[in-house]
């Protein structure tokens, strides 16, 4: 889309504009020496058309080989940023053969330029010819000799010291000595030679150097001179001087030409090979292009870049892989400042932030958290996938920038949003029990590091390691606010704009040992995998479903994406007393007796969760855990959370009501000895009921799962626990109000017979783990209870 | 966040009916389910039930915002309408101003609207009317309050101001800070 302004074509017809006095370019051909080798004057028109096509067909292989053929690539600085975005190449196949010989020679640099400006007017003359066939070819010359000159110059350069922009543009190249011209080749080693001699120089001296003001042409030149060192390292290094000397050099060479603190640079050599990193280095020094994001609840992307670009900006769809994204090449009007941005019709937003959220895949209807939601583009892009639809808690713990938040949800016509303040660490205790969690973690940004060139020098191993500890923290806590359970979700996505190892897999793999969770498939068909090692470091084989994105290979900011399953909602103890294993692939498999607290305990109090786990906590039914989990979650907020239970799959709930039919006979029993008190936690009563709960509950434990409607007391314990909790919330499925009285009593005082529940007291103690568990032999049994 | 008192219902549906009359009864009986209004710090927010129980956990002090704000009741207890209500004050609007593109960049920097700029009026329109005001382009722009009625729009000369600026969606950047 937009206007292809050309003003290099000719203007032909019987218009005003054909009248019009040509360009300055037209007037210095004259001066100019004249196009030396303008054979081409002496063609008829038709020959010079098929000469044209013939050396246009032969040069377009070199273009399409470049690997950034993207058209997310507008701000790469190579040859080809001299043709403008608007044009449309032919894209044609060719042998590579081509590409060397033409890389090598200004000529074939020209002949390809002319090529194309040729192509373009042959075309334009097939259709539109107003008999100025010569007009025609020889702008295509006028052009060259001012082009020609300024390359000439760069060929130069090129040729001399352009080892690593050969090995991009021409990767099948050999490496340096076999490929190229001899003279290149003889340059280059000429080039070396010198270097060898300044490295010959004792270090003193070349510190010596380094403070005076450093010559950056000098330094480049040495930082390509040792790229292409490093690349054939064998053939190539001076004798006596080992690889790392190299490498020394060339971080400081690096450091110096693109203003970076060395730690950073330390650490962005050991993510990328040498040519990598001065690719990345290079893509840091330009911004991305501005892209922004079509807000569906109010308009369609085709209605929005129909306006946009009848106000005067020149716009492309984002990409395949996104259906509501713009990206923005150039504008007359201030893009964040038009009436339609005012109305709420897009927002600006990177392109690598829109890809979390489609990771996430919200569905409507459902509870989303969006932690660290600040300035608000993730919370509205899931609202509009929502369709304004369910609820979105959107957090931040920066009051300023949350007014952003109000803002921008606001002009955007999100009305499903609560927008709180609250310290991201402190979810899930405030609410949780959310369908799907957006983390979007606070990082050091080192992948925007063009929005923020700040952060070449002001980062530390120190803020690495505590934006780290940070993101874990937070991780755990977005973990902990998901429900295992929800019918429709269960996911987390966690994602940072960090390329940092520390930040990212360190951060995801140690939420994989904590908790019941496991990563899965992102849904982005694109994008490097993350990493299963690095350096020192084994992560978990899964950690190739994660994502990371670089500026210099898919033109957006850096960052990391990777997706979570829960699929329990009980958290492993991995230290408490004996056996919990705690591991990371805690299967619901039926664990197993001293195994069972690994699954067992929700809580936090390690003493409940010792004693709990003495008691060799009986394996509930994979079914029965996450719901009483679930349960346990809705409950422990708060007495007032009616809504929790709103949540409660249906089908815990219709499971719950069978097993509470079973055992409502056993309710009466159980109630005769206790008498429970709604208000408060009284601690002598509790004290006086928990021994005959306890008692209760230990003979519950004893019991095989199996043998649920057997026992009169024991099963109905658990169940009671649970049916009051849907009675309190006026789910009842006709509990007697009893049953509800004794529940909540037990809840109050913290009955550890449902392992997940939490909330209630630490003072409760021993409290053996439910019934439900699998046959075993209860001699067995009771001797773990009491041990 | 609390419920609104009688008085404090009573003044803010006084102050959007003056836009939208009685359509004000499709605010709050809504086929897609039930609404209603919430105080919180002084400003009234529209929020959907299902959003309530949620809404209930969070502590006063933490929360930020829910649902649509509408506006604030000032010091004096009178009602001010902000501008993220006009989505839902523009479909239900009764009188309507459409500007001209010229006079939109004016009237967002929080000018009032000229004759000069005035595209077109409701009919019917009284003086001191609160009127939607839109571009020509149908995109809702603010709103504010007719400062001559439609007759005399016709007669006025081209420099008077014919609505006065109340409310504009330029303040979502001009005034950002204070939306919340």
């Amino acid at each position: 889309m937009g206007r292809k302004l050309d003003p290099t074509k000719e203007k032909r017809g019987p218009g005003r504009k054909a009248g019009k006095q040509k360009g300055a370019e037209t007037e210095l051909v004259r001066f100019l020496p004249a196009a030396a080798e303008e054979n081409s004057k002496r063609l008829s028109s038709r020959a010079r058309k098929r000469a044209a096509k013939r050396r246009l067909g032969s040069i377009e292989a070199s273009k399409t080989s470049k690997p950034l053929g993207t058209k997310l690539s507008p701000g790469e600085l190579r040859k080809e940023a001299v043709q403008t975005q608007g044009k449309k190449r032919p894209a044609p196949a060719h042998s590579s053969d081509e590409e060397e010989e033409e890389e090598d020679s200004e000529e074939d640099g020209e002949v390809e330029q002319r090529a194309l400006w040729d192509s373009e007017d042959s075309d334009a003359e097939m259709v539109d010819d107003y008999g100025a066939n010569l007009n025609s070819e020889d702008e295509g010359e006028k052009l060259l000799p001012i082009e020609r000159a300024a390359r000439k110059q760069k060929a130069q350069e090129a040729a001399a010291g352009d080892q690593w922009s050969d090995e991009e543009i021409d990767e099948e190249e050999e490496m340096s000595p076999e490929s190229g011209s001899t003279k290149d080749e003889a340059d280059r080693g000429l080039q070396i030679n010198v270097d060898e001699e300044e490295f010959i120089l004792p270090p003193a001296g070349e510190m010596e150097q380094d403070t005076q003001a450093p010559d950056l042409q000098r330094v480049h030149k040495r930082i390509q001179d040792i790229v292409g060192v490093l690349r054939d390292f064998g053939v190539q290094r001076e004798e006596g001087r080992s690889r790392s000397e190299y490498l020394n050099r060339l971080q400081k060479d690096l450091a110096t030409y693109y203003s970076y603190g060395d730690f950073l640079l330390g650490k962005l050599m050991e993510l990328f090979p040498v040519s990598e990193l001065i690719e990345f280095l290079e893509a840091n020094e330009v911004p991305r292009p501005i892209t922004l994001r079509t807000n569906t609840l109010k308009t369609r992307r085709r209605d929005l870049a129909q306006a946009l670009i009848n106000r005067g900006v020149n716009l492309d769809p984002l990409g395949k892989w996104s259906k509501t994204g713009l990206v923005v090449y150039d504008s007359s009007v201030p893009i964040g400042a038009t009436p339609e941005y005012l109305a709420g019709h897009y927002m600006l937003q990177g392109a690598s932030s829109m890809l979390p959220v489609m990771a996430l895949a919200p569905q409507e209807h459902e509870r989303i958290l969006d932690m660290c939601c600040a300035p608000g583009g993730k919370t509205s892009y899931i609202a509009q996938l929502m369709k304004n639809t369910g609820v979105i808690l959107a957090n931040d713990a920066n009051a300023e920038r949350l007014k952003s938040v109000v803002g921008n949800l606001h002009r955007l016509g999100v009305t499903n949003a609560i927008i709180s303040h609250y310290d991201g660490r402190q979810f899930p205790k405030v609410v949780g029990g959310f369908d799907r969690v957006l983390l979007d973690a606070p990082c050091s940004g080192t992948g925007v590091i063009s929005k923020d060139p700040a952060v070449k020098t002001n980062k530390d191993e120190k803020d690495v390691l505590r934006c780290a500890h940070l993101q874990k923290e937070l991780l755990l806590s977005a973990i902990d606010s998901v429900n295992a359970a929800s019918k429709t979700g269960g996911y987390l996505v966690y994602c940072t704009c960090s390329i940092m190892v520390e930040e990212n897999e360190w951060v995801v793999d140690y939420a994989l040992k904590k908790r019941n969770v496991r990563l899965v498939p992102t849904g982005l068909d694109f994008g490097q995998e993350g990493f299963t090692r690095f350096r020192e470091r084994r992560f978990h084989p899964t950690l190739r479903s994660t994502r990371r994105f670089y500026p210099h290979t898919h033109n957006m900011d850096g960052f990391f994406i990777a997706k979570f399953k829960k699929f329990s909602n009980s958290i492993p103890q991995a230290e408490i007393g004996n056996s919990a294993t705690g591991t990371s692939k805690n299967l619901d498999l039926p664990d197993l007796k001293g195994q069972d607290s690994s699954k067992s305990e929700n809580s936090s109090q390690p003493a409940k969760k010792a004693k709990a786990a003495t008691k060799a906590k009986p394996l509930l039914q994979k079914g029965q855990r996450p719901k009483k989990a679930s349960f346990q979650k809705l409950n422990g907020i708060s007495e007032g959370a009616d809504s929790e239970l709103s949540t409660v799959p249906s089908a815990t709930k219709a499971q719950m009501s069978s097993r509470l039919q079973d055992s409502s006979q056993f309710l009466g029993k159980a109630n005769v000895p206790k008498k429970p008190k709604r208000t408060g936690k009284l601690k002598g009563q509790a004290q006086k009921s928990q021994s005959s709960e306890k008692a209760a509950s230990l003979r519950q434990s004893t019991l095989p799962k199996g043998r649920d409607t057997g026992t009169p007391s024991l099963p109905s314990l658990s169940e009671t626990q649970a049916t009051p909790r849907l009675n309190e919330h006026g789910q009842t499925l006709g509990k007697a109000k009893g049953a509800g009285k004794k529940a909540k009593f037990q809840k109050e005082n913290g009955t550890p017979k449902d392992p997940q529940v939490h909330t209630v007291s630490p003072l409760k103690s021993s409290r053996p783990p439910p019934a439900k568990k699998r046959k075993t032999a209860s001699g067995s049994n009771r001797q773990r209870l009491f041990s | 966040m609390r419920p609104l008192t009688e008085e404090e219902t009573r003044v803010m549906f006084e102050k959007i009916a003056k836009y939208i009359g009685e359509n004000l009864q499709l605010l709050v009986d809504r086929p897609d389910g039930t609404y209603c209004f919430r105080l919180h710090n002084d400003r009234v927010y529209y929020v959907s039930e299902k959003m309530l129980k949620l809404a209930a956990n969070i502590a006063g002090d933490k929360l930020v915002s829910l649902g649509t704000c509408f506006g604030k009741f000032t010091k004096t207890h009178k009602f001010r309408l902000h501008v993220t209500a006009l989505d839902y004050l523009a479909p239900y609007a009764k009188y309507k101003v459409w500007i001209k593109p010229g006079a939109e960049q004016s009237f967002l920097y929080g000018n009032h609207v000229l004759k000069s700029g005035l595209g077109r009026i409701t009919e019917n329109t009284a003086q001191y009317q609160g009127v939607v005001v839109y571009s020509m382009a149908d995109v809702p722009l603010g709103f504010g309050v007719a400062a001559k009625s439609t007759q005399d729009c016709r007669k006025v000369d081209p420099m008077a101001i014919v609505v006065f600026h109340q409310a504009d969606i330029g303040e979502y950047i001009r005034h950002e800070e204070t939306l919340t």
